[in-house]
């Protein structure tokens, strides 16, 4: 597939390892974003999606390995650059994580009030454009426990752009949402993509959503604790053969266990 | 977006007869070059006021985001207002800026209305102050009533809850606070001594300060001391916990599994407290005699066996009995009042706080009231 645009890949991870004290999450993970993309990081629930996310959005520092930046290592760098490069991304957590007592409005308002020098009015202008491009114009008085799990979903999202970020990142964007919704959702996600100029990564275990918005990924394994494949889903899905990433794209059971015990029993 | 140089943007009207063009130059960055405001979108249309086209020429237009969206937004917005509407051509406006645009105008229409909060008169705030207040009085009573219902299972047995779980309640509000009441009660008893002391020395009666310590302690301080610190350690521990498992719906799963949240929450609670308290007042009230014993002992020419002997004949057993009732109600009160308001705190992080501070309040203003109705009682009983 041609990248979009000839450059430089604008994440990239090399050999990561990522761990919660002694125990090892993922191991020499290593992939990279091209600019434009739509990234997935797969596989199946507890692999260790979100930790290798938690990882490039600062909340966990990797045991070993490098995670770049537009070529700047993220991890080396001061707390306070760290801070500066964390500001271009745009992060949308799974349940949406809005403030619980703020409105909507103040949610998408706080990070400009805090990071920009704007006044009111020109915030206030803003707030409503975010919220009208996630399709959320006039709920900016509701409070966060007034919305539905979608809304609260798209509000993250509005929260997430506030400051016009170069990369957003999705943590779960569809779990917990109907099939309409879900794919409104994916196609907000790439409506977003091509008007922002964003680059996109998205961590999921939903099937439809990643073949329909992903156009580049990497699939985790749980028990082999790396990266087994990369790849967009749909190339994932036709061909590759390892046997754990054909199951999850085609819902089988991994080696029909229910034959294998049965067999070994006898 | 590599922010190195930017030129700040600027705009132009040339009329051309009925056609006028908005010419777009700069870099329209939101965080750098900041946003037009409204009154600048209508200085644009009024100079292009009589042109029938107005048209968006963007060639000389540098980098842009959020700041460009929200101008064409806003000219949109500003057009269909006015009076003498103008079409607005948009075909220079970059590709990718209209998407934007037209995500941001089509699925306005997917968001909720907002409910429209009429501003309330006088007149219906006061109704609805009365109504509020005549709703919290009846949560309040309702509150009291169930948990006097489920005293009889207690005592059957029949409690959904778990034994554990009053146990581990028991041990937070008990063993726990040893040290909190262990500190304050201490202090209050030899704060007592000193006080009698200075004043009793006058007269040469410093072996009053014996009785001035213990029945002050026995029959008023230690009971309502220990409920007072009790209220603002485990009172608003319990509101702030209830509160939160309401705004996580813990509350929601509860009720939907069918169990009672009156048996699993607040009764563990109430008899978690209401069997500490009586066991920290006693506590307390040995801790505040020394206290005071040992300050009456240092600072008095007194020996410690006449000021034991004095302590004993000044406290009877009525006023330990006064006090351990005293101790019971203040243990209910505080725990009722902790979950009371923990149950009916709203979902938000603000208001598990505004619970926990309310809990507090209620609990240190409901022992102080509790007390002086006893004082009334036992005045009128002559006890």
């Amino acid at each position: 597939m041609a990248p979009h645009v000839t450059d430089d890949d604008v994440l990239r991870a090399v050999d990561l390892t990522l761990a919660y004290g002694p125990s090892v999450i993922q191991q020499k993970v290593s992939f990279g974003v091209r600019r434009g993309s739509v990234f997935a990081i797969m596989g199946g629930s507890g692999c260790g999606k979100s930790t290798v996310m938690r990882a490039m959005i600062g909340l966990l520092r990797p045991a070993a390995g490098e995670f770049l930046v537009n070529g700047e290592d993220y991890w080396a760098a001061t707390e306070r650059r760290r801070t500066d490069i964390g500001r271009r991304f745009g992060v949308v957590f799974q349940n949406g994580a809005l403030w619980t007592s703020m409105t909507v409005a103040q949610n998408v308002a706080l990070p400009l009030q805090l990071f920009t020098h704007l006044d009111a009015e020109s915030i206030e202008i803003l707030v409503r454009l975010k919220l009208s491009l996630v399709g959320m114009a006039g709920t900016g008085k509701l409070l966060p426990a007034e919305l539905s799990g979608g809304m609260r979903k798209r509000a993250g999202i509005a929260r997430a752009l506030a400051l016009d970020p170069d990369i957003l990142l999705l943590d779960e964007p569809s779990s917990g949402l109907d099939p309409i919704a879900s794919r409104r959702l994916d196609d907000l996600i790439l409506e977003l993509r091509d008007g922002l100029g964003a680059t996109i990564v998205v961590v999921s275990h939903e099937l439809p959503s990643l073949l329909s918005i992903c156009d580049d990924g990497i699939f985790l394994d749980a028990t082999a604790r790396t990266a087994i494949a990369h790849g967009s889903p749909k190339r994932l899905l036709e061909s590759c053969d390892d046997p754990t990433v054909q199951a999850f794209m085609t819902r089988e059971r991994l080696g029909s266990p229910l034959h294998g015990a049965g067999h070994g029993d006898q | 977006m590599h922010r190195g140089q930017l030129t700040p943007p600027g705009w132009s009207i040339e009329r051309r007869g009925a056609d006028a063009g908005l010419r777009l130059t700069g870099d329209w960055i939101a965080q750098e070059t900041g946003v037009r405001h409204v009154a600048e979108i209508r200085a644009m249309l009024k100079e292009a006021a009589g042109a029938e086209h107005l048209q968006i020429d963007s060639r000389d237009l540098g980098r842009w985001d959020s700041a460009l969206i929200a101008l064409l937004l806003g000219l949109r917005q500003e057009i269909a207002a006015a009076r003498q509407p103008f079409r607005l051509d948009e075909s220079g406006v970059p590709e990718a800026a209209r998407r934007l645009l037209a995500l941001a105008t089509e699925s306005a229409g997917l968001g909720v209305a907002p409910p429209a909060a009429a501003p309330a008169t006088v007149f219906a705030r006061v109704g609805a102050a009365a109504i509020s207040g005549w709703y919290r009085t009846f949560a309040v009573a309702a509150l009291v009533g169930q948990v006097t219902l489920r005293v009889g299972a207690v005592f059957r047995g029949r409690l959904q809850t778990r034994a554990g779980d009053i146990m581990q309640l028991m041990s937070d509000a008990g063993a726990g606070a040893l040290a909190i009441v262990t500190i304050v009660n201490t202090m209050v008893g030899a704060i007592l001594a000193f006080v009698g002391a200075v004043q009793l020395r006058r007269y040469g009666t410093q072996i009053f300060v014996a009785d001035l310590v213990g029945i002050a302690m026995v029959r008023e301080l230690a009971a309502i001391i220990t409920a007072v610190v009790m209220a603002g350690r485990t009172g608003g521990a319990y509101a702030a916990q209830i509160a939160t498992m309401q705004g996580n719906e813990e509350i929601d799963a509860l009720k939907a599994l069918g169990i009672r949240v009156y048996d699993y929450l607040v009764m563990p609670r109430v008899i978690a407290l209401t069997a500490m308290m009586p066991i920290l007042y006693f506590y307390a009230c040995a801790v505040g005699l020394i206290g005071g014993f040992a300050v009456a002992v240092t600072t008095l020419d007194l020996t410690a066996a006449a000021y034991l002997e004095e302590t004993r004949n000044a406290i009877s057993s009525t006023q330990f009995l006064i006090g351990f009732c005293k101790s019971v109600t203040f243990g209910t009160l505080v725990a009722l009042a902790g979950c009371h308001i923990g149950m009916r705190a709203g979902r938000s992080a603000a208001e598990v706080g505004q619970a926990a501070t309310r809990a507090v309040v209620a609990g240190i203003i409901g022992v102080i009231a509790v007390d002086g109705i006893f004082a009334a009682c036992t005045n009128a009983l002559n006890i």
